[in-house]
């Protein structure tokens, strides 16, 4: 068998941090290869220097392509040879029709005309291939994600793909759908069709995949040829979590106080698909002085069930009661919540948790104003104090707290968020991913300063994708996949094999 | 060694000096522009424009302008636009005049019942807006449209006239003068002192209070001359309308409501939180900010003002007519961008709008009194607006 793609010694070095260090990876031709590794590994930046999303000569290393030296400036060189990306978020146009879309800058057309005669036969033909019922007028929105996704590949199939490349295609899917799904990449290959498949799912790689190489920390571990020999998904596990825990978190005295929030029977359904259930009869709780986590893969539900107890900020048909020192609380309002003792740190602090063109003064106190004001009216002095006060116990690096937070560097502005929801006054913290974008120094500020909050006597719930910050933070950990809670471990149980074995084990 | 030490320090100073004035280029170049632009049309018109009657004229002209780009302001800072002002003043005036003219209804009654009927309006389109999501574009453009209309019907394509001289007051009178010497108008002067000194007072008062908390300030030399001229320009403007017939109504009316509002902007928890809603939208939520109500009432707020708007301009022109208002949301939200205003939202000043359309209104008479055509004046405005913003997005692009 030949070898269709070759990639060698890739290295790509964002500012600051090297994504991908020496990276090697070898596809046969007619395979389907899986690429595993934990979130932030490198496995979608791998991805993106292939297909030229990264242009040539922004990294180092080579890639060999059908027997031939190549790179490319864009996307669009890549296409030419065949080499498709399927992206996790999928790049369709929702108002246009399926036969639109299939085609969209790729029109059969002739100087400039579009022929939908030509248009709508090709698209029957692509649609049978990928075994979509669908009239190919139909709308693209008004078909399900699974559909969607068989859309994007037959999207694929119009361009005469050679390497397919999807990024977490069942992510979003439901069980029959993904079985659907992967049955078609089974026959693909049949026909003659590479493919790349990048999943956290391993009982689906170890179903579909020829060979699976493992990254790890933006570097190749291994590479298993599952024809050889059957795959255990402990073994591709291990490779994927097996390093040691080098980063150090400040140590903090370990005691569980009185019962603080306790959530039970907490169901939330998407906000625009109703019939879809988010978030499943989930319970927990949280001991005053406790950092409790919530471990899970993107797209298990974690920011949704943090935002859905916030004030009902996202999905409906939200069911079940919170309770804050075994006394129910009103949730109802991002404001009632805030006052019945609660804070949610978001996951987004651009889009979601600052004012970017406001100064450091007037964020910090935007969830409090009432404490600054006097019937109304701000007592801008008090505020400055206020803000003075945080930019001293938080260590925010800035000249002045009249600075625009645009103007702050990531960690900078994360403590800017906190201080902001520290001055809200709340009994819990929930913290969504507060480390993420942010570098070592500014991590371990923050983690100092979750600390301190425990010691306060606070509460803190803390989502992260990055297992070792949960393992080194947190005395409880919630694991969480598809919109459930499928584990609890202790500090002393929890570990990194054992929380990806829950999520991968269903 | 000393030397170097004070040369260092020097262009420290320097630097921040220049570093104070780029941050804060667009509030003095808003003030030098429309200092220039007065001197300007003062030379070009020999001295008329900064004669007496003219400056009166110049309030009473532009009041409406003004009283609506408050309004205005604060809609845009929230996010939105309100394409309807226009329309619905020209139909408040139309109201007024049918109510006092054909139906006999006293002025006192007519004048809150307009109002009632500016928040109505306001609350009626600021529901689509706030609670429905609907863009606000394309509920005021309906607006626009419906009002217009509706003015039309309930004039019945007539010019409705003329009022009762106690309506009259509400944009052509004068405060008397309470020291009874009538010229010069010693209320008028005496105002204008008590307001200067104000100014410079709680100018003075907020240094101090920004030193004693260790707030970074602006450069002394730039407080004084800033000052020297704003305090300066108010007296200058008070003793000029004292030699005519004193205090314009209209001029206390717009005084007394730009402060308001720039207290309830700059000063009040409630125009904190517009401020973040326009900026940010999503955070402002999730900071347990109730961004729908906010919305709504900065609609219902922008219908009272353009209900005042459109009973000031009826009783100035001493009748209701089909086309009045026509076009004029374009000159409120001109004013409002030429103050600094941004389209996104979050970003503007009360007194920027307010400044805007002076510019805009000073502009308009100079150009009136040189003779220049309708269709230059037109191409003239056009351009200063798209020149301030153009100024605005590349001053923003240096200091990013």
């Amino acid at each position: 068998m030949q070898t269709l793609l070759e990639m060698r010694n890739i290295t790509k070095t964002f500012p600051g941090v090297k994504a991908l260090d020496d990276v090697n990876l070898k596809v046969t031709e007619g395979e389907i290869h899986a690429l595993v590794g934990e979130n932030g590994a490198g496995k979608s930046t791998l991805m993106k220097v292939l297909s030229g999303v990264y242009p040539k000569g922004t990294y180092d290393g080579e890639i060999h392509y059908d027997g031939q030296l190549a790179g490319f400036a864009g996307i669009s060189d890549s296409e030419k040879l065949g080499i498709i990306i399927i992206h996790q978020e999928l790049a369709l146009v929702p108002l246009l029709s399926i036969a639109e879309n299939l085609f969209i800058g790729n029109e059969c057309a002739k100087a400039g005309v579009v022929n939908w005669h030509e248009t709508f036969r090709r698209t029957e033909g692509l649609l049978k291939k990928v075994g979509l019922n669908e009239p190919p007028a139909a709308q693209v929105d008004s078909l399900g994600v699974g559909k969607q996704q068989l859309v994007e590949i037959a999207k694929a199939l119009s361009k005469d793909v050679r390497l397919l490349i999807l990024d977490e295609p069942t992510a979003a899917l439901s069980e029959s759908d993904s079985q659907a799904l992967l049955d078609l990449l089974l026959e693909l290959k049949a026909q003659g069709v590479t493919s790349i498949v990048i999943s956290h799912k391993l009982n689906e790689v170890r179903r579909i995949a020829d060979t699976i190489t493992v990254i790890r920390d933006g570097a190749t571990v291994s590479t298993l040829d599952a024809r050889k020999e059957p795959i255990t998904e402990d073994r591709i596990v291990r490779d994927m979590v097996g390093r040691d825990m080098s980063q150090r978190y400040p140590e903090r005295p370990r005691r569980a106080g009185d019962m603080l929030l306790e959530v039970r029977d907490w169901n939330v359904w998407h906000p625009e698909h109703a019939a879809r259930q988010v978030i499943r009869d989930i319970n927990f709780h949280v001991r005053a002085g406790e950092v409790v986590g919530i471990a899970g893969l993107m797209g298990a539900g974690r920011t949704e069930l943090a935002m859905s107890l916030f004030g009902k900020s996202y999905g409906r048909n939200i069911s079940g009661s919170v309770e804050l020192r075994g006394k129910a609380i009103d949730t109802s309002t991002v404001a009632a919540a805030i006052r019945s003792g609660l804070a949610y740190v978001t996951e987004d602090r651009k889009e979601l948790g600052l004012i970017l063109e406001e100064s450091i003064q007037r964020n910090v106190t935007l969830a409090n104003l009432i404490d600054v004001s006097k019937s109304g009216v701000i007592n801008e002095a008090e505020e400055t104090k206020v803000a003075e006060r945080y930019r001293a116990a938080m260590n925010i690096r800035t000249p002045s707290v009249f600075q625009k937070v645009v103007n702050l560097s990531g960690g900078n502005q994360q403590k800017v968020v906190l201080s902001k929801w520290l001055f809200a006054g709340p009994e819990v913290l929930i913290l969504d991913e507060p480390t993420r974008g942010i570098d070592v120094g500014a991590k371990f500020e923050i983690y100092g300063i979750i600390n301190e909050l425990s010691a306060e006597g606070k509460g803190v719930l803390m989502i992260s994708s990055e297992m070792p910050e949960l393992l080194g933070m947190c005395d409880r950990i919630y694991v969480m996949n598809q919109g459930s809670f499928v584990g609890e471990l202790s500090a002393v149980e929890a570990s990194q094999e054992r929380i990806m074995s829950l999520i991968v084990t269903e | 060694m000393t030397d170097t030490a004070s040369q260092a320090r020097n262009a420290d100073k320097a630097k921040s000096i220049s570093g104070y004035l780029a941050s804060h280029l667009r509030d003095y170049g808003l003030l030098f522009a429309l200092i220039a632009i007065m001197v300007f049309f003062q030379i070009v018109t020999d001295g008329t424009l900064l004669r007496p009657v003219n400056i009166t004229n110049l309030f009473l002209q532009n009041s409406y302008i003004i009283i609506m780009a408050l309004g205005m302001l604060i809609v845009i800072v929230g996010g939105h636009i309100d394409l309807s002002v226009g329309s619905v003043m020209g139909f408040v005036g139309a109201l007024a005049a049918v109510m006092i003219v054909n139906w006999n209804v006293p002025v006192a009654l007519t004048i809150p019942a307009c109002l009632v009927v500016g928040i109505l309006i306001g609350a009626a389109q600021g529901y689509w807006v706030a609670y429905w999501k609907i863009p606000s574009f394309i509920v005021t453009l309906a607006g626009m449209l419906v009002f217009r209309g509706l003015s039309l019907w309930l004039l019945e394509g007539q010019s409705v006239g003329p009022f009762p001289r106690s309506f009259q007051l509400l944009s052509t009178g004068f405060i008397p003068d309470v020291f009874g010497v009538g010229r010069p108008n010693i209320t008028a002067l005496a105002v204008g002192i008590v307001a200067a000194a104000a100014i410079v007072w709680m100018g003075l008062r907020k240094r101090a209070r920004n030193k004693a908390y260790g707030i970074e300030d602006e450069p002394t030399a730039f407080f004084l001359i800033r000052n020297a001229i704003v305090a300066g320009a108010l007296l200058f403007v008070m003793y000029k309308l004292s030699t005519f017939r004193g205090l314009p109504n209209v001029l206390v009316t717009m005084g007394i409501l730009t402060i308001i509002y720039a207290f309830l902007t700059e000063q009040t928890t409630i125009g904190r939180r517009i401020y973040a809603l326009g900026g940010n939208v999503k955070a402002a939520k999730l900071s347990g900010i109730p961004t729908e109500r906010l919305t709504f009432l900065t609609f219902v707020n922008m219908g009272l003002l353009a209900a005042l708007a459109g009973l000031i301009f009826a009783a100035r022109l001493n009748t209701a007519t089909p086309k009045a208002g026509f076009a004029v949301e374009l000159d409120v939200i001109a004013a409002v961008f030429i103050g600094g205003a941004s389209m996104s939202g979050g970003v503007g000043k009360i007194v920027g709008a307010v400044v805007g359309a002076f510019i805009m209104g000073v502009m308009n008479n100079g150009m009136s009194i040189m003779g220049i055509g309708i269709d230059y004046q037109q191409v003239i405005k056009g351009l200063v607006l798209l020149a301030a913003v153009i100024f605005d997005v590349y001053n923003k692009q240096k200091q990013g």
